[in-house]
């Protein structure tokens, strides 16, 4: 975790550097030692949910409107997390709301879903991981820069899946994709159990395998890896294949829960994504982040939306209300590395 | 100060009751660990091309900042045009008439000649860029410097380094500057281009104009300069000699000896294994950078790389290492064949490199000590994918600990360390894998005086342990005191090869700086 706050009063002590003993830990991107910006993070969800509670205390807490509200954050949350890796990387993707739409309609097609619900799944899954794919080879080996080459994903792969899907919707008619996905495993929705493996391996992928120690490496300073023998480029691919993977698993949850595919789905995730992951404190810069606090910038702007809509308010009100919780938490993030630089 | 200053000597010279126009006297500039300028005395006159010299790190670069307004001094007296002056910044020294032009070009590259040339004084009436009148300056500019094809228009960065340098030098004159400072301004350029700067910096001290000159070619002080002050140490040893008659030996002997009692280990025995050769390196290409370059280092040997900034021995390092790519030639390490330009494979071979840019190409500053030793052994150290932190730490805190990394933390982010002990730290990331062949650029550059002499004894431990090293270095005594063997380059060539021993400091400064007919 990067104890930011941690880190600055490490700093203070950066005149004698050869002061000798313990020096508090500072940690390495792993372990799930808590700073003060995940605290403050924390507290403000908690505040979210008792405002939520006061202003609608027969529905807020109940377990059908929180059940709710995870489902709908599931597709944003597991986007979030390949958004995550990409921005610890040092890059940045704008089209994981597209892959998701052109996910989603490839797997509902009516030649695909005659295949079952099998196919279906790994045409989902497969379609994202191709479309990241092309991101990172563009942006490794093409040498396009991340904004641009995720622009021209952004505006293509929405353009794709208007035109398999001749911007109508399909609806799904495959039953036992419906049973499974739209179903509960041990009394929680099967939505909620994907949302939480995904973070769970995003974490161990992360914090515990070379491929996440590589991450945080290429974003932290990308020649320094290049010049301990990481390849740059190759694992840069990765990281947007990824990406582009979580969008594909995305795409089912959305096919899931609106039992149908359409070109407009996944609207405004990028935004979405890279909103809870500059909230959770990954700095867009790159090299430094968590997946929980991610975790927690999807459930902060899930808890707003809920509400929002639980007390009847328009939704300009509450785009105001996310544009301000984007600009504190930014304020808050240099305020807490200010001391850092140099 | 053995010669009086004798500008009647050679034709065109200015007249030596000529107005002083700058006196720096007992100048002091400190930065933290360092004392950069140390009593700087310097004196020029109107319509003199006065010549700075003195070998990396002797003061030139701060005293240039100081002159430009980029550094404040700590201690003693400016007088311009015999009035005490400090100049605040950069815009107050070039209002009084003070123009640098840096060795790094600092032009905006995706702009015009005209704008970059006015760039940050632009005519402008109610913020409205007068651009007709700064284009026909411009262009006025440009015939004045000889290159009257260079359109005003033209974005700069389609332009050639030499056009590049124009438009540097059109900015220095756009101000009306008395007094120009030229770092190394023809480190870019090929001969007929000198030439014409040349004829330009002789038309503009013709009209009074003084100009500062730093160069490390002795065949160019010779050509166009009048008075040489020589730094050394951040002191002046020797202010307002005849740039002509003073003889190389005397320059020479004046930069080198230094005074600064660095203490290289001596090493009582010899641990060449001669008959071990682990890096051979045939005919290295790359480029204009370097040319044939071949030599091979034993187990257990330091071998040095001796040269000024600029003559390719950063550039032979990192291609040894796969960095870049080369052109031509081979490397062998074990007498296996390294696949060109593939650090993977020069890693997987047992070659490390420490690189000249520490902070920017060999560090994760912001991650910890641990995350940075085993960053090139992060196979190693997992299975099947999983990191293994616990084995990370303790190899990492081993290591740390025989390299007296104070404090032996691997938690420790690495920004927090000084340099002595950022530098330990990647060093150490290739002790970790053991390996045979260490390629250190520029070890001690930014580490102060007392961890230098651990870094030597830690580089001497090192061959003593069988590693084959490879020291590139700007300071000629290090180079001489550390290796067994030294090689010379010069301009992309190895000049000479002889073991250390045999070689003086006067001997190397005098081959990598005397001029360059002599070998190319």
């Amino acid at each position: 975790m990067s104890d930011v706050e941690e880190r600055s009063s490490v700093d203070e002590t950066v005149p004698e550097p050869v002061q000798t003993g313990p020096t508090g830990g500072v940690r390495t991107p792993s372990g799930l030692r808590m700073d003060i910006r995940l605290a403050i993070l924390i507290g403000v969800l908690i505040a979210l949910c008792v405002v939520g509670y006061v202003t609608a205390p027969q529905t807020f807490l109940s377990e059908s409107n929180i059940s709710t509200m995870l489902r709908l954050a599931a597709a944003i949350g597991v986007v979030s997390v390949g958004m995550t890796f990409v921005i610890i990387s040092g890059g940045i993707d704008l089209s994981v709301g597209s892959m998701v739409a052109l996910a989603s309609v490839w797997m509902t097609t009516l030649a695909t879903q005659s295949y079952g619900p099998w196919i279906m799944v790994l045409c989902g899954l497969a379609v994202g991981l191709g479309a990241g794919l092309i991101n990172g080879l563009l942006i490794a080996y093409g040498r396009v820069v991340p904004f641009i080459a995720t622009l021209a994903m952004y505006a293509s792969a929405r353009g794709l899946a208007e035109r398999l899907s001749e911007r109508r919707t399909q609806v799904v008619t495959v039953q036992g994709f419906l049973e499974f996905f739209r179903g509960d495993l041990l009394g929680i929705p099967v939505l909620i159990w994907m949302l939480a493996v995904v973070y769970v391996i995003g974490w161990v992928v992360l914090n515990r395998t070379t491929f996440g120690r590589r991450t945080f490496a290429v974003g932290g300073n990308a020649e320094a890896a290049r010049l301990a023998g990481i390849n740059v480029k190759r694992h840069t691919a990765y990281v947007y294949a990824l990406a582009g993977l979580c969008c594909g698993i995305a795409a089912l949850m959305v096919v899931a829960r609106t039992t149908s595919g359409a070109s407009t789905n996944g609207q405004f995730y990028e935004l979405d994504a890279i909103a809870a992951v500059v909230i959770g404190g990954t700095l867009l810069s790159g090299g430094r982040g968590t997946l929980i606090g991610t975790l927690i910038g999807v459930l902060i702007f899930t808890v707003v939306n809920s509400i929002f809509t639980q007390n009847n308010l328009e939704t300009d009100i509450q785009n105001i209300a996310k544009g301000a919780i984007i600009v504190a938490a930014v304020l808050l993030q240099s305020s807490t590395t200010r001391t850092r630089k140099t | 100060m053995s010669e009086p200053a004798s500008e009647s000597s050679a034709p065109g010279e200015p007249d030596p009751n000529a107005e002083v126009l700058l006196t720096m006297s007992g100048i002091v500039k400190t930065f933290p660990g360092v004392r950069a300028l140390d009593g700087v005395d310097l004196e020029v006159r109107a319509g003199e091309v006065h010549c700075l010299l003195g070998q990396n790190g002797a003061g030139k670069s701060t005293l240039i900042k100081v002159l430009s307004g980029a550094h404040q001094p700590d201690g003693g007296v400016i007088r311009w045009r015999d009035k005490p002056t400090t100049f605040g910044s950069p815009n107050a020294a070039l209002n009084l008439g003070i123009a640098t032009m840096y060795q790094e070009l600092d032009l905006v590259d995706g702009i015009t000649v005209a704008e970059n040339i006015f760039l940050g004084h632009e005519h402008a009436v109610f913020g409205f860029p007068q651009r007709r009148r700064m284009r026909n300056e411009a262009r006025a500019l440009m015939r004045r410097l000889g290159h009257p094809e260079i359109p005003p228009g033209r974005e700069v960065a389609l332009l050639s380094a030499a056009g590049q340098q124009l438009v540097s030098m059109a900015r220095a004159l756009v101000h009306d500057a008395r007094l120009i400072i030229m770092d190394e301004p023809t480190a870019a350029l090929a001969a007929d281009e000198v030439d014409n700067l040349f004829r330009i910096v002789h038309e503009l001290t013709t009209e009074g104009v003084a100009v500062v000159y730093i160069s490390h070619r002795l065949e160019e002080i010779r050509r166009i300069g009048h008075r040489v002050t020589v730094l050394k140490d951040g002191r002046t040893v020797a202010a307002g000699l005849d740039a002509r008659t003073t003889s190389t030996s005397e320059l020479v002997n004046l930069m080198s000896g230094r005074m600064v009692e660095t203490v290289f280990p001596k090493r009582e025995v010899s641990t060449v294994d001669e008959t071990n050769e682990v890096l051979r390196v045939e005919g290295l290409t790359r480029g204009s950078e370097f040319a044939d370059v071949s030599f091979t280092v034993h187990a257990g040997e330091i071998v040095g790389l001796a040269g000024l900034v600029g003559a390719g021995r950063s550039e032979v390092l990192e291609t040894v290492f796969g960095a870049r790519k080369a052109d031509a030639g081979s490397v062998w390490v074990n007498g296996k064949r390294l696949r060109a330009g593939s650090v993977p494979a020069a890693v997987a071979a047992g070659v490390g490199l420490a690189p000249e840019e520490r902070k920017s190409q060999g560090l994760l500053l912001d991650q910890s000590v641990a995350d940075n030793v085993t960053l090139a052994s992060l196979p190693e150290y997992s299975t099947a994918g999983f990191s293994d932190r616990g084995r990370e730490l303790r190899d990492s805190r081993a290591t740390l600990e025989r390299l007296d990394l104070r404090p032996a933390d691997p938690r420790r982010v690495v920004r927090t360390l000084s340099g002595g002990n950022q530098q330990k730290a990647v060093v150490a990331r290739w002790l970790v894998r053991d390996c045979k062949v260490l390629l250190l650029d520029e070890p001690t550059r930014g580490v102060d005086v007392g961890a230098r002499a651990e870094l030597y004894r830690l580089i001497h431990e090192l061959a003593s342990a069988g590693v084959a090293v490879v020291l590139v270095s700007s300071e000629v005594p290090e180079v001489l005191g550390l290796s067994d063997r030294v090689l010379v380059m010069r301009e992309g060539r190895l000049l000479t090869e002889a073991p250390a021993s045999e070689l003086t400091e006067a001997a190397v400064l005098d081959m990598v700086m005397e001029g360059s007919e002599v070998m190319a």
